[in-house]
C-alpha cells in the first residue's frame, strides 16, 4: 500500500474543513495506516495550522518557506515534488486551489490523476476503484485508477463524512526544501473582495432561487413577483449571473454566497454541486425543473417536474389570493 | 498574439435527460443534443476579444472524430481564424493525461503565446489545461475570470476564488489559462454564420503526424479508465408531486405555510 498524503489548506492559522474529509477519504483507501498531512506556508500561521489538525493524521509534514506564505499553486507544486516519496498517493480538496494544483502535480509526480472524486469503492493491489459524476451530475461512473506510480486524487468537498479516529495527535516533521528560492511564472498581487449588492440574500429565511430555466432576463420578474408575495428574496445559480440577468451578490454557491434559509424554492436550477455547496443549514427544498433527471431532485424534499415559466405565475396568484382572503 | 483554444463537443446537459444504455457501459446517445462545451465557448470569445484589440489569430483545436468538426465550424463562425481536428484510432481510450499529451505534441509543432481551455467539461473535471501546462513547463492559472494584456510578455489575470472574491496575479507568457463562465458575453452564432465557414478547410492531424504512439496515448497508456456508468442514488430523493399543475400549486402553498415559507 503506497503512503497516503493529504494536502491541507489553511488560512490565518485555521485549517480548512476539508482536512477532516480528506482523512476520511484516506481511510477508505487504507483503513489501517493513518494518512500523513502535508502543509505548506510560513511563520506563525503555519505553526498554528499544524497544531490544529484533526487527530486523524498520524504525522504532519511541514514545509516552511517564505515564498509559500501565500499559496501559489506552482510554488506549492514544486515544494511537494521536492519532498514527496515516489509512488505516493496525494489527496487534495477539489476547490479553487485544488483545481489549480492537482493536474500539474500529477504530471510532475508521473502519477495518475482523478479529479472530483465522490466515493472510493475498493482497492485491488494498485488498482483503486472510485466514483465520479459526469453530465452535470445526471450520471455517475465507476473509474479505475492505476496507482502503481502514485496518484493525485482531488476529493469533492462534502462527499466524505469526517470520522473521528482514535489516532494519537500527529507528530510534526519539518521538511526543509532541497532547492533554493522557489520561482514561479505566476505572481500573486492582491485579492479583491466580492461586491455587496442591493439585497443581502444571506439575511433572508425564504429564498426563491432561479437557474438557467428562467431562460430570459424579462422572466426574472416572475420570480420577483412570487418572492414579493411570499415575503422572500430572489437568489440564483451561476448561469443567471453569467448571463448578467442578476448581480453576482445574488448567487448561491461555492463561488457565490453561502446561505442558510428555512425554505428554498429552487426554480429551473439543475443542482450542480458547486451550487449546493452554498446551501447550508438543512433548508426545506422545493425543486421545480423540466428535466426529471436534474440532480436537484436528489437533494430536494419535494419535487415537481414542470415548466417554471408557467408554474410560477400560478403560484404567485394563489399566494396573493390567500393573502387577500386572510386579510379580510 | 497567437492564441490556441482547446474545445470539446459535449452533450448539452441543460437540454438533455441523460439515460443509461441497456449495457450500462455508456449513455444513450441516439437522441442527444450536442453542443460546444459551455466553458470552451467563453474561452473562444475571450480569445477573439484579445485578438480584436491586439491583433494576431485564434486557432480552435479539438481531439476527437469527424462529428466534432461541427463545434470547430461553430467557433470559426464566431470568428476563430483556424480550425484543427486531431483525430486517430490510436487516441481512443485516452485519459486526461493522454489528451494533454496529444495537445502538447501539437503545441510543440506550432507556436502560441497563449493557450486557453474551459475550466471543465460537462463530462469531465478540470484536468487537461493544468496537465498540458505542466507538460510544457508553462505557467498555469485555473478559474480565470478576467484577462488584461500588460505587454507582449505578461498578463494580469483574475481568478475566481471562494465567496466570489477575486485573486489577482501576473503571469508570464506563454501560459495556459482555464476560463470560467461569465468572463464575457459570447457572441451569438446563427445558421447563416456557420454556412459561411462551411467550405474553409479544417486541418487534420493523426498520431503519426504528431509523432505520438501507444506508449503515451490511447487506452494502453491510460492510468485512468471508466469502468461503467450508473444512475446515482444520492440521499433520499425528493417526494415527487405528480398531480395536475393546479393540485401541485395547492400542495406547494400548503407546504410553504407549514415550513415557514410565507411571511
Amino acid at each position: 500500500m503506497p503512503r497516503i498524503f493529504a494536502y491541507i489548506l489553511h488560512k490565518g492559522g485555521v485549517v480548512a474543513d476539508s482536512a477532516a474529509e480528506l482523512a476520511a477519504a484516506a481511510r477508505k483507501i487504507d483503513p489501517i495506516a493513518a494518512p500523513t498531512a502535508i502543509l505548506t506556508g510560513w511563520g506563525a500561521d503555519l505553526e498554528t495550522a499544524c497544531n490544529a489538525l484533526p487527530a486523524s493524521y498520524s504525522e504532519v509534514w511541514k514545509i516552511a518557506d517564505e515564498s509559500l506564505a501565500y499559496p501559489n499553486a506552482e510554488l506549492v507544486r514544486k515544494a511537494l515534488v521536492n519532498v514527496l516519496p515516489g509512488g505516493s498517493v496525494v489527496l487534495i480538496a477539489h476547490e479553487h486551489f485544488g483545481v489549480d494544483l492537482a493536474p500539474g502535480l500529477s504530471i510532475k509526480m508521473q502519477a495518475a490523476f482523478v479529479s472530483d472524486v465522490l466515493g472510493i469503492e475498493g482497492v485491488d493491489g494498485a488498482q483503486l476503484k472510485v466514483v465520479r459524476q459526469e453530465f452535470g451530475g445526471q450520471i455517475s461512473a465507476h473509474v479505475r485508477c492505476d496507482t502503481s506510480t502514485g496518484a493525485v486524487i482531488s476529493i469533492r468537498p462534502g462527499a466524505f463524512k469526517p470520522v473521528e479516529s482514535a489516532s494519537v495527535t500527529g507528530l510534526i516533521v519539518d521538511k526543509p526544501l532541497a532547492a533554493g528560492t522557489l520561482i514561479a511564472g505566476r505572481r500573486y498581487l492582491e485579492t479583491i473582495p466580492a461586491e455587496s449588492g442591493d439585497v443581502d440574500i444571506t439575511k433572508h429565511s425564504i429564498l426563491v432561487s432561479i437557474g438557467r430555466g428562467i431562460q430570459k432576463p424579462e422572466n426574472v420578474a416572475l420570480a420577483q413577483d412570487l418572492a414579493d408575495a411570499m415575503g422572500a428574496a430572489v437568489s440564483c445559480s451561476r448561469p443567471v449571473v453569467d448571463a448578467k440577468w442578476l448581480e453576482k451578490s445574488r448567487q448561491v454557491g461555492s463561488s457565490g454566497k453561502t446561505v442558510k434559509p428555512k425554505v428554498y424554492l429552487a426554480c429551473g436550477i439543475s443542482g450542480a454541486f458547486q451550487h449546493l455547496a452554498g446551501l447550508k443549514g438543512n433548508p426545506f427544498i422545493i425543486a421545480i425543473n423540466k428535466n426529471p433527471k436534474a440532480p436537484i431532485f436528489q437533494v430536494a424534499d419535494v419535487g415537481i417536474v414542470d415548466d417554471i415559466l408557467e408554474l410560477l405565475p400560478e403560484l404567485t396568484n394563489k399566494v396573493r389570493e390567500m393573502r387577500s382572503v386572510s386579510a379580510k | 498574439m497567437e492564441i490556441l483554444v482547446c474545445v470539446r463537443r459535449v452533450p448539452d446537459t441543460s437540454e438533455n435527460e441523460i439515460e443509461l444504455n441497456s449495457e450500462g457501459n455508456d449513455i444513450e446517445r441516439d437522441d442527444l443534443v450536442y453542443s460546444i462545451n459551455e466553458w470552451d465557448n467563453y474561452a473562444v470569445e475571450e480569445a477573439l476579444q484579445i485578438v480584436a484589440r491586439l491583433g494576431g489569430s485564434v486557432t480552435v483545436v479539438t481531439v476527437g472524430g469527424e462529428d466534432d468538426e461541427e463545434v470547430l465550424r461553430r467557433e470559426m463562425a464566431m470568428g476563430a481564424n483556424h480550425g484543427v481536428l486531431i483525430s486517430d484510432e490510436a487516441f481512443s481510450g485516452s485519459d486526461g493525461r493522454g489528451i494533454a499529451a496529444i495537445l502538447k505534441a501539437f503545441v510543440e509543432e506550432n507556436h502560441y503565446d497563449l493557450i486557453l481551455t474551459g475550466v471543465q467539461a460537462e463530462d469531465g473535471g478540470a484536468q487537461v489545461g493544468g496537465m498540458l501546462a505542466a507538460m510544457l513547463d508553462y505557467p498555469f492559472a485555473s478559474l480565470v475570470n478576467s484577462i488584461e494584456v500588460l505587454d507582449g510578455k505578461k498578463l494580469k489575470i483574475s481568478r475566481e476564488i471562494e465567496g466570489g472574491n477575486k485573486e489577482i496575479s501576473e503571469i508570464d507568457l506563454p501560459c495556459v489559462l482555464s476560463i470560467q463562465t461569465g468572463i464575457n458575453e459570447p457572441r451569438y452564432v446563427g445558421m447563416r454564420g456557420i454556412r459561411q465557414v462551411a467550405s474553409i478547410p479544417i486541418r487534420t492531424f493523426g498520431a503519426a503526424d504528431l509523432g505520438l504512439d501507444s506508449g503515451t496515448v490511447g487506452e494502453a497508456a491510460a492510468k485512468v479508465n471508466r469502468l461503467d456508468y450508473f444512475v446515482p442514488a444520492l440521499g433520499k430523493g425528493a417526494e415527487m408531486l405528480r398531480g395536475s399543475r393546479e393540485e401541485n400549486v395547492d400542495r406547494v402553498l400548503e407546504l410553504l405555510g407549514a415550513k415557514g415559507g410565507l411571511k
